[in-house]
C-alpha cells in the first residue's frame, strides 16, 4: 500500500515538474510523450524527439522516459486519473487491452483524419498492425517498437562440434545439442522462464491456441486452452533435454541470464528478441561467428507468422486541441520513411511499415553486418497472413498470466513438478484473472 | 502559579497545527480512505463506474491457498529477519560498547549498511551470492546444490532474510549502542570487580536494562519486516517472490497485484487484512510481551 501511495505520488509530481517546467517560449505548443525504453534505447528515443523539434517550428515535444514499460502504464494510468495524462504515452503489447478498454484515449484513425494526414494504414505488415487492431481491423494505436522471437546459434562452436546443418526444426536443435555436449560444451542451449518465446511464439509458429475465443480478439470471455496443445510436449521435451543437460537452465537469479550466457559463449544457442540483434552483434568478442534464424518447429509442422512483440504509440484523451496537432505531426513525422530506416538502424527494431522495409532492403541494409540476419525477423513475421491463433494475444491481465506460467515452469524446471498437473493448475489461475478482469469491464465488449 | 502555558483561543493552536494535519490528511488518511473504497469495488485502473462487491474481493483473497502460503512467508521472513537483526546489532554494540582500542572506527562502519538502500543491496546479493557464478559457486562445484536460492525455496528465503539482516543491522545497533551507554558504568565496574566476564556481564547485566529498548526494536523490526518498502525491493530485486513461490512475502504480493496485474480491488483488499495483521501482532507484543518488560 505504500508502495502505491508513492509511485502515484511520483507520477502525480512528475507530471506536474514537467509541465509546471515549461515556461514555453511562446508561440510553440508544447506537448509530452512518455516512454518505457531505457538505457541505449532510451537515448535513441531522445535523439527522434530532437530531430522531430528541429525538424519545425511550431511544436515542441518534451520526451520523459518512466524507465520500464510497466512503470509507464502505471505512471499513465496515475496521472490519467489525476488528468495530468501526457499527450503520447508507449504502451507495451501486453497492456493493449487495458488501453482499449480504457476509453480513454484517441484512436489513431481518427486523431490523422481530424488533422488533416492521410496515412495508408495497409503499409503497416500485417502481423503488426493486427495485433494492436480492433476486430474489424481499424488500429487504435501507432505500431511503433516492433520485434519478434528468433533463434540465436554460435556458428564458431557449431563447426568445432561438427554440425553442418542450420538448425529448422528441434529435431535438428535436439541433435546439434548433442554433438555440442560431445565436443565437450557444457551448455548448448540456454532457456530461461520467459513465456515469450517459449509459450506465445512457439504456439503461433505452430498455429496452436493459447485462449479461445481467437486468443481473446472475439471476446472477454475467453479460457486458456494452452494445457491441452502441443505446448504440453513442447515443455515435456524441454524437461527431457534439460534433464540430460542438453538444454540448461540460465537465469539472472542463477547468476546469468540467457542473452549474458550466449554473449558469454557459456552457451552456444538461444532464442530471443531480434532487438538484442544488436546487443549482441556488440558483446561477442570481435571475430566470433555467429548467425541468427527463424525459430525452429517441430518436424512436419506448417510454419505460421510469429507474433509481433514490442509497444504501440497511444494518443491520450482530454488534451487541448492544439496539443493533438502536434502529436499527430510527430506520428506522422517518426512514419516516414527516412525515419522508420533510421530507428531501425540505430535500435535493431524491425521497420514496421512495408515502404519502411523495402526503402531499407533496396539500399542493402540487410546485406552486411551487422545487421544481416535482421531480414529474418520480417520473414518470420510475415511468414503466412494471420489466423485465429498467430494474430496476437488479447487477454485480460496477461502481465499477471505471463507471470503464473513463469512461475509454473520454474517450478517444473528447478523442482520437478509434474509438467502436466502443473500447467493444469496454472490455467486454472489464469483463468481466475481472466473472470476477475472480465468482471471488472462488465458490460464492456471488444470491437 | 499555573505553569501549564496555555492557549487562550482555540485558532491560534489550530493554527500551528494545520501543516502537519493537512499532511496527515493527504499523505495518509486520503490513501487509507481509497483503499477502503476500492476493498469493497471493483474498478477499471483508469477509472470510471466502480461497481460495489462486498466482500467478493475479500472472498477472494482468504479462498487463494497462495495467499495463505504468502502469510506464512512473511511470518517467517518478519520472525527470522527481526531476531536476526537485533541478535547481530546486540552482538555489536556489546563489543563496540567495551571501548577496546581501536573499536571506535566500528561504531561508524556498523551503521554504513543502513545507509544503503535495499534494493541496491539485494542487487548486490543476488550477485555475491548467486549459485552459478557468486562466492558459494565454488562450494557448489564440489557439492552439486549445496547452495541453490534459484531452487529451493529455503535457500532463498534465507538469502532475502540475509539481506534484510545486513541492512537493518545497522539500525538496531545504534539504538542498543545508545541503550548500552546509559548503563551505569559503576554496574559494570563492580561486575568485572567480582571476577564477571564480559558475557556474564551482558547476559545478566546489560541484556536485562536494555529491555525497553529491546522490545521497541521487535515492534519496529517486525513492523518493517511485514510492511516496509525494503521487504519489497529486496524480494523484487534479488528472488522475484520465486522460486515457486518461496519468498512471495505478502508486500511483495501486493504491489504485484496492483501495478503488475492492475487489480487495485484484490492488492487493497489484501492490504486491508495486512494491517488487521499487524495491529493484531502488535497488540500480542504489548500484551504478553511487554509484560516481562521494566521501564525503570
Amino acid at each position: 500500500m505504500r508502495i502505491s501511495v508513492t509511485q502515484s505520488f511520483i507520477a502525480g509530481l512528475l507530471a506536474a515538474t514537467t509541465l509546471g517546467a515549461s515556461p514555453a517560449a511562446a508561440e510553440k505548443t508544447k506537448f509530452e510523450f512518455w516512454y518505457g525504453l531505457s538505457g541505449d534505447l532510451g537515448e535513441r528515443v531522445q535523439d527522434a524527439c530532437k530531430k522531430f523539434n528541429d525538424s519545425q517550428s511550431e511544436f515542441e515535444i518534451v520526451c520523459t522516459s518512466q524507465n520500464g514499460y510497466d512503470t509507464t502504464l502505471q505512471n499513465t494510468i496515475a496521472a490519467y486519473r489525476a488528468k495530468k495524462q501526457p499527450a503520447i504515452t508507449q504502451i507495451y503489447d501486453a497492456g493493449t487491452l487495458d488501453m482499449m478498454l480504457s476509453g480513454a484515449f484517441v484512436p489513431a484513425k481518427t486523431l490523422m483524419a481530424d488533422n488533416g494526414y492521410t496515412i495508408d494504414w495497409n503499409n503497416y505488415f500485417g502481423g503488426i498492425a493486427n495485433y494492436y487492431a480492433t476486430a474489424g481491423g481499424e488500429l487504435n494505436s501507432f505500431p511503433f517498437n516492433s520485434s519478434t522471437a528468433m533463434f540465436y546459434y554460435n556458428a564458431d562452436a557449431f563447426q568445432k562440434a561438427g554440425v553442418d546443418f542450420k538448425p529448422d526444426t528441434w529435431e535438428q536443435v535436439e541433435e546439434a545439442a548433442r554433438k555440442l555436449k560431445a565436443a565437450g560444451f557444457e551448455c548448448p542451449l540456454a532457456f530461461n522462464f520467459d513465456t515469450w518465446p517459449l509459450m506465445e511464439q512457439f504456439s503461433a509458429i505452430h498455429n496452436q491456441p493459447i485462449a479461445t475465443k481467437a486468443n481473446g480478439y472475439n471476446g472477454l470471455d475467453a479460457e486458456l486452452v494452452v494445457n491441452k496443445t502441443k505446448f504440453v510436449d513442447h515443455v515435456k521435451f524441454f524437461k527431457k533435454m534439460a534433464d540430460e543437460k542438453l538444454f540448461v537452465v540460465k537465469t539472472k537469479q542463477l547468476g546469468m541470464d540467457t542473452v549474458p550466457a550466449f554473449t558469454s559463449q557459456t552457451c552456444q544457442m538461444v532464442q530471443t528478441s531480434i532487438a538484442d540483434h544488436g546487443t549482441i552483434g556488440k558483446s561477442l568478442p570481435e571475430g566470433v561467428k555467429w548467425d541468427v534464424a527463424m525459430l525452429p518447429v517441430w518436424n512436419g509442422t506448417e510454419r505460421q507468422n510469429s507474433l509481433v512483440g514490442g509497444a504501440s504509440l497511444w494518443v491520450l484523451a482530454g488534451r487541448p486541441e492544439a496539443e493533438y496537432k502536434g502529436a499527430a505531426a510527430f506520428l506522422n513525422y517518426i512514419a516516414t520513411p527516412e525515419m522508420a530506416e533510421w530507428w531501425s538502424t540505430v535500435t535493431g527494431y524491425i521497420p514496421v511499415t512495408k515502404t519502411g522495409f523495402d526503402a531499407m532492403k533496396s539500399n542493402g541494409f540487410y546485406d552486411k553486418a551487422p545487421y544481416k540476419g535482421r531480414e529474418f525477423a520480417i520473414q518470420s513475421l510475415s511468414f503466412t497472413p494471420t489466423s485465429e491463433n498467430t494474430r496476437g494475444i488479447r487477454l485480460g491481465g496477461f502481465t499477471q498470466i505471463r507471470k503464473e506460467f513463469a512461475t509454473a515452469l520454474e517450478a517444473i524446471f528447478m523442482q520437478n513438478a509434474d509438467v502436466q498437473a502443473e500447467l493444469d493448475k496454472t490455467v486454472e489461475r489464469g483463468n481466475a484473472v481472466l473472470r476477475r478482469f472480465e468482471k471488472t469491464y462488465a458490460g464492456q465488449t471488444l470491437n | 502559579m499555573d505553569k501549564r502555558a496555555a492557549f487562550r483561543s482555540w485558532w491560534l493552536p489550530s493554527l500551528f497545527a494545520l501543516p502537519q494535519i493537512i499532511l496527515i490528511l493527504l499523505f495518509f488518511y486520503w490513501p487509507a480512505v481509497a483503499v477502503l473504497r476500492w476493498a469493497f469495488t471493483l474498478e477499471p485502473p483508469f477509472g470510471g463506474a466502480a461497481e460495489f462487491v462486498g466482500l467478493a474481493n475479500f472472498r477472494e483473497v482468504f479462498a487463494d491457498p497462495l495467499y495463505w502460503n504468502s502469510v506464512g512467508v512473511s511470518l517467517a521472513f518478519a520472525l527470522c529477519g527481526t531476531l536476526a537483526t537485533i541478535f547481530i546489532g546486540l552482538v555489536l554494540a556489546l563489543a563496540v560498547d567495551r571501548q577496546l582500542p581501536g573499536s571506535a572506527p566500528f561504531r561508524f562502519l556498523y551503521i554504513l549498511p543502513y545507509a544503503i538502500a535495499g534494493p541496491a543491496a539485494g542487487m548486490a546479493f543476488r550477485f555475491i551470492l548467486s549459485p552459478e557464478r557468486g562466492l558459494m559457486a565454488s562450494v557448489n562445484a564440489s557439492f552439486p546444490d549445496f547452495w541453490n536460492p534459484a531452487k529451493y525455496g529455503s535457500h532463498a528465503l534465507i538469502l532475502v532474510i540475509v539481506v534484510f539482516a545486513w541492512k537493518w543491522a545497522g539500525y538496531t545497533f545504534i539504538f542498543l549502542l545508545a541503550g548500552l551507554q546509559s548503563v551505569p558504568r559503576s554496574l559494570i565496574e563492580a561486575a568485572a570487580m567480582d571476577g564477571c566476564g564480559p558475557i556474564r556481564r551482558a547476559v545478566d547485566i546489560q541484556i536485562p536494562m536494555l529491555a525497553p529498548t529491546l522490545f521497541f526494536l521487535l515492534v519496529i523490526m517486525m513492523t518493517e519486516g511485514f510492511v516496509g518498502a525494503d521487504t519489497y525491493g529486496i524480494v523484487a530485486r534479488t528472488t522475484d517472490g520465486g522460486p515457486n513461490h518461496g519468498t512471495d512475502v505478502m508486500v511483495y504480493r501486493i504491489v504485484e497485484e496492483a501495478f503488475r496485474g492492475l487489480n487495485y480491488s484484490g492488492a487493497s483488499a489484501q492490504s486491508l487484512v495486512l494491517i488487521g495483521l499487524i495491529m493484531i501482532f502488535t497488540f500480542i507484543q504489548f500484551r504478553f510481551i511487554e509484560r516481562q518488560v521494566h521501564y525503570k
